[in-house]
């Protein structure tokens, strides 16, 4: 069992193509380190440093199990087998 | 170039002066590599700010699951600009994640919520380079 990750059009450069990947981890944190070991260069369009510690990017949402992630406790929030994480850039602008 | 229907194209820019001062947002969704669209969808402007425009994070999921049931994807991405001409300002181009999409841009600056022309332009946006392309307005269809 694994965590099912979907990944948008502009992130696809990292799967080859691939609409939906699969990882693991007890967190997101932990699920985006892994993706990132198979993906590489991935972790850095999801997370950015923010004093010193990984953060979510302003405008990238994340959603486990249709949750916006920002309301779940950010990367640390816990991912489980069989879940659904969506990635969603963010559709904004001034 | 943009091929856009009449009655699509005049949706967007009543949604655009209906939420005059502040910017409206919405997209065009179309058959996946269609490059036609179809499903006018207007989004809600989660800033409700005259200077900037961010579709609710749980619409937007919302959005690009019913996309992916019909195998769609957002043909054009558009907003208003309220105060300035309708070019993507340099937070449009920066924030652009649809190399595929026609980026609309409408400006009301000129009446507001209130009848008479507007601006209405359309853009390629790839790796922050922007590129105009013309927009072709297509007549109802006679039956």
């Amino acid at each position: 069992m694994a965590v099912e990750v979907r990944i948008p059009t502009i992130l696809r450069t990292y799967t080859g193509g691939e609409k939906a990947v699969s990882g693991a981890g007890a967190t997101l944190s932990e699920l985006i380190d892994d993706l990132e070991t198979n993906h590489p260069g991935i972790k850095d369009r999801l997370v950015e440093d923010k004093d010193g510690q990984d953060d979510l990017r302003r405008f990238v949402n994340v959603y486990v199990n249709d949750e916006d992630v920002r309301f779940t406790g950010g990367l640390d929030t816990s991912v489980d087998d069989g879940d659904q994480v969506v990635v969603l850039p963010a559709v904004a602008g001034g | 170039m943009l091929r856009i229907d009449q009655e699509i194209h005049d949706a967007i820019v009543a949604h655009a002066k209906k939420d005059h001062p502040d910017e409206a947002c919405g997209v065009v969704a179309g058959p996946e590599g269609s490059d036609t669209p179809t499903r006018f969808v207007p989004m809600v402007n989660a800033a409700s700010s005259p200077t900037f425009y961010e579709f609710d994070s749980h619409d937007l999921l919302a959005l690009y699951k019913d996309m992916d049931v019909r195998d769609e994807e957002p043909v054009v991405v558009y907003h208003s600009h309220t105060a300035t001409e309708a070019y993507p300002s340099r937070t449009d181009i920066g924030l652009a994640m649809e190399p595929q999409a026609h980026y609309v841009l409408v400006s009301t600056r000129e009446h507001g919520n209130n009848e008479g022309p507007v601006e209405f332009r359309s853009y390629r946006i790839v790796d922050g380079e922007v590129t105009e392309e013309e927009v072709v307005v297509a007549a109802p269809e006679k039956s």
